[in-house]
């Protein structure tokens, strides 16, 4: 069971699949994933990229374009209502309104040639019957308090001339100003530095709790998922490999891969002189692999792991894992 | 802002100086020197005695060149040989009809290559989209003197909808109040100005569309439709927009096109303006107003680029920080 | 798979694209040889009888006012169309090449002062330029007509090879081999040249469309090649005068210009979506 509340969950997805037809073939960047996100939760996507974990975030809301489609069988649930099903004017209802969406990079995310002001005003407009002049002194609320100094100026600027950090409150900003219950973060951190990361994870903590609003936070940066999630997935090839609450996860990983990401990690407390990578590649989403789609790369694997594809399995404590290891432990090579 | 007009003002008195510069030597430089009419037509002694005081056509050419600035200076342009009237005369007549011809054409091709460049990219993939491919193609592929043609044959002669030549129905026109005759004027006006318009909206639209295309999957794009933005409010307000900046651009950098084409277009339709005039200046070697058409083209030229750049920095907040 | 020859399977995958190779090939083949087996385009064998006919056996396009086979002078007319559009489009950029390599590897001095120029040569009006010099020049040959519009043509290309130039300068590859003690020219040619060699290809492509339409534009006002040698732009000339009577003196000329520059742009368009993938859409 998931560590999360015994209410019905916020988000429930089952078995949401997403292919590409392309000029190769069809390729399946999201091959059939389950998960769940509580209310007020903080839970973490985890994988490489390429991994089809943005490609999920857009099958949420419904953002997939062609030559990409959801495949028939998937099922989104928010309080119950399958997204997957609302017609055109409902599914627009939900984006930015019940569910916000963050993009990794905010200086292509924000339309150079409007004033940051405007457009948040303008999404608060889409979503709510308010006066321009409301929606305006909103908009400067909102920008206040993702700590944007000077906000009713600032309000005014073209996104250019902001810093990098800035735009990234902005984009929080206009993606929390209709007051979301759930907020999918792809990658809110990757494209700015260090230290400024640490604030902006600070502010999301921050609002979020003042909100009361769930988060998917989905990246590849295993330090953040450690400090913010209470529970993670981590995907690999189009599918979920292993889930669990986020201690269990970083002190006792199940999965091959969760393994082998950990130890990539660099540590200040080793010392090693060669860093430790995984071996091999990705595989095309094109032509996943036979059985266990890590087989190829997994120091573990035996005939088994390459014939029979195992689901996920129940590893005890909240977590399960898609491995032969975990009914067979002993095949577990030293 | 007003540091950026200055200096694009500047470049266009700049690039002025060059039209008449260039016009000047290529004139002649070429070989067949400056002829002061055809055989037919050949100038009479005390006219041609007169221009040569003038120009001093028979001094060096540096000289002749300052006389040249000096009398433009003056607004002195010659005098046409074959019209017998001051050039500066024929000009003031003939220029506003060819505003009226070229302006209607530019704003007719502004919003049909818009229009159908939105119709493309909105039904991208579509029938639609290629159906207009096609159209666009074979408009933008046709020689613009030979629509016209095209288009008095059909609908002048063939069917008689829409009068073949002048600018007005002289027989009535006098006779006609204010808004009778404006009508006269526009019906007039249609078949010049769609052979112009249809091969320059070809253009826009080509290039629209793929300008269109890029923005609408733009990044800010995506994010606008995670907002839950409405479709409409996105392809008006972000992608347009975003798309409006190169399309002023093209409008200006058109205005050649629309002076060329008046040329061809307007001795087609008998249209009484600039480029009439310049047509039948050519063929009748008639050397000054040759020289005077090509400087006002080369000031409305350099008008249209200035203009188009102010409304560039005006749409575009990032270009006014400027190179 | 080397970028060229991926490039070359997308082409060969766009429809249009290779439909409008083909026609340009057939239209090249037809210029070539057609000639040779058609009537003397100047040859006027029964000035009376035989003026403004319709299409017949005898004559498949008909005659034009001057009892020509207008065939027969399309056919011609094709050469110079062709000649004149594929030259003028390669000695510009040529031209336009070589200003932007001079510019991007020289000096500072002289690229500011060679981007000036070309600045001002780009506010110029093109059309109205050679306009001007045609009028005075009575029959000017083809190659002045070729080599003028290639010199009022350049200066766009010169700007993207110079940009090219420019951001390849400081490049990794070039500096490792400059670092290997590889002459100057041998890297122009085999690291440069490549690179600039795609915007360059598209811009030709997309310019010779243009120039056959300018060229018969000039000619269609008596100026460039002149009467009796035929171009399409002068028949379309000789034909608006018996519009009414004898539409196929002025219709198969503006047929055979449409054709053509469909084929080109086609090709073009094609070229331009294979070789750069993100202007595909």
């Amino acid at each position: 069971m998931s560590g999360a509340a015994t209410r019905a969950p916020l988000l429930a997805v089952r078995d949401l699949a997403v292919r590409f037809t392309g000029p190769d073939g069809v390729a399946r960047a999201v091959d059939g994933i389950d998960l769940t996100v509580g209310e007020g939760e903080t839970v973490g996507l985890v994988g490489e990229s390429g991994c089809g974990k943005s490609v999920t975030a857009l099958a949420l809301l419904r953002l997939v374009e062609p030559p990409g489609h959801i495949a028939h069988g998937s099922s989104v649930r928010l309080e119950g209502r399958d997204l997957l099903a609302l017609g055109a004017k409902e599914i627009r209802a939900v984006r930015g309104n019940h569910v916000a969406l963050v993009f990794q990079d905010p200086l292509s995310a924000l339309n150079p040639v409007l004033r940051i002001g405007a457009q948040i005003a303008e999404a608060i407009r889409a979503h709510e019957a308010v006066t321009r002049g409301t929606a305006h002194w909103r908009a400067v609320e909102m920008l206040a308090a993702v700590g944007i100094p000077d906000a009713e100026r600032r309000a005014r600027a073209y996104p250019h001339q902001l810093s990098g950090g800035m735009r990234q409150r902005v984009l929080l900003a206009m993606a929390l100003a209709c007051r979301p219950q759930l907020l999918l973060a792809d990658e809110p951190t990757t494209a700015l530095d260090v230290t400024i990361q640490a604030e902006i994870l600070e502010l999301l903590d921050g609002l979020q709790q003042k909100l009361g609003m769930a988060v998917l936070l989905i990246t590849h940066n295993l330090g953040i998922v450690a400090e913010r999630t209470r529970r993670v997935y981590v995907m690999y090839a189009g599918q979920i490999v292993e889930e669990a609450p986020t201690p269990r996860l970083f002190a006792q990983p199940s999965h091959p891969y969760t393994e082998g990401l950990l130890a990539a990690v660099p540590r200040l407390d080793e010392r090693r002189t060669r860093l430790r990578a995984i071996p091999g590649q990705v595989p095309p989403a094109t032509a996943w692999p036979p059985g266990c789609r890590f087989h190829p790369r997994c120091p573990h694997a035996w005939e088994r792991c390459r014939v029979e594809e195992p689901p996920l399995l129940d590893a005890g404590a909240g977590q399960r894992a898609r491995c032969w290891l975990v009914q067979e432990p002993a095949r577990r090579k030293k | 802002m007003l540091r950026f007009v200055a200096r694009r003002l500047a470049f266009a008195v700049v690039s002025v100086a060059a039209v008449v510069l260039v016009t000047f030597l290529l004139v002649h430089a070429a070989p067949g020197a400056p002829m002061l009419g055809t055989p037919e037509t050949i100038a009479s002694p005390e006219v041609v005695a007169r221009q040569r005081a003038l120009f001093g056509l028979d001094r060096p050419l540096p000289e002749q060149l300052l006389r040249y600035a000096v009398n433009l200076a003056r607004g002195r342009l010659g005098e046409s040989f074959v019209l017998h009237r001051p050039v500066a005369d024929v000009l003031a007549e003939a220029v506003p009809n060819t505003l009226l011809l070229g302006g209607t054409a530019l704003l007719a091709s502004l919003l049909l290559g818009l229009a159908a460049a939105a119709a493309q990219a909105a039904r991208h993939h579509t029938r639609t989209d290629t159906v207009l491919g096609v159209v666009t193609l074979v408009f933008y592929s046709v020689p613009v003197f030979w629509l016209g043609l095209v288009l008095l044959l059909v609908f002048g002669e063939h069917l008689h909808w829409l009068p073949v030549a002048g600018m007005t129905s002289a027989a009535i026109h006098d006779r006609l109040p204010p808004l009778g005759r404006a009508l006269d004027v526009a019906r007039h006006l249609v078949l010049p100005a769609a052979s112009l318009a249809l091969v320059q909206a070809a253009a826009f639209a080509r290039f629209q569309r793929a300008a269109l295309l890029e923005t609408l999957a733009a990044a800010h794009i995506r994010s606008a439709r995670a907002r839950g933005l409405p479709e409409r409010a996105i392809l008006l307000r972000h992608a347009l927009r975003g798309a409006l900046a190169p399309t002023i651009t093209l409008a200006g950098l058109s205005v050649p096109y629309f002076l060329a084409g008046s040329v061809l277009i307007e001795s087609i339709f008998g249209w009484p303006g600039l480029g009439r005039v310049t047509y039948d200046a050519i063929f009748a070697r008639d050397y000054n107003v040759i020289t005077a058409a090509a400087l006002v083209a080369g000031v409305l030229v350099a008008l249209g680029n200035l203009a188009a750049d102010v409304a560039v920095a005006v749409a575009d907040p990032r270009i006014r920080v400027d190179r | 798979m080397s970028p060229w020859r991926l490039a070359a399977r997308r082409f060969a995958r766009n429809r249009p694209a290779v439909r409008g190779a083909a026609l340009v090939a057939l239209l090249a083949l037809a210029a070539l040889v057609g000639p040779l087996f058609a009537a003397d385009p100047l040859a006027q064998p029964d000035p009376v009888r035989l003026q403004d006919r319709p299409p017949s056996a005898d004559h498949l396009m008909g005659t034009d006012p001057f009892s020509r086979d207008v065939l027969s002078r399309t056919l011609h007319g094709a050469r110079v169309s062709l000649v004149v559009g594929v030259g003028a489009a390669l000695l510009a950029v040529t031209l336009g090449a070589g200003v932007g390599l001079v510019a991007g590897l020289a000096g500072r001095r002289t690229d500011q002062l060679l981007m000036r120029g070309v600045d001002v040569a780009l506010a110029l009006p093109r059309i109205l330029l050679l306009l001007a010099v045609f009028a005075v020049w009575d029959n000017a040959p083809a190659a002045a007509v070729v080599g003028l519009i290639a010199a009022t043509g350049w200066f766009q290309t010169s700007r993207i090879v110079r940009a090219a130039v420019l951001s390849l300068r400081e490049a990794d590859f070039v500096v490792a081999a400059r670092a290997l003690g590889e002459p100057g020219w041998g890297i122009v040619r085999r690291h440069l040249l490549p690179h600039v060699a795609a915007p360059v290809i598209v811009s030709a492509s997309l310019d010779v469309g243009n120039i056959i339409l300018l060229e018969a534009g000039l000619s269609y006002l008596g100026l460039g090649v002149r009467p009796p040698t035929p171009t399409w732009g002068n028949m379309i000339m000789d034909g608006k005068d018996v519009l009414l009577s004898a539409p196929w003196v002025a219709l198969a000329p503006g047929l055979a210009l449409v054709v053509t520059v469909v084929a080109f742009n086609l090709a073009a368009d094609g070229l331009r979506d294979a070789l750069d993938p993100r202007a595909a859409a």
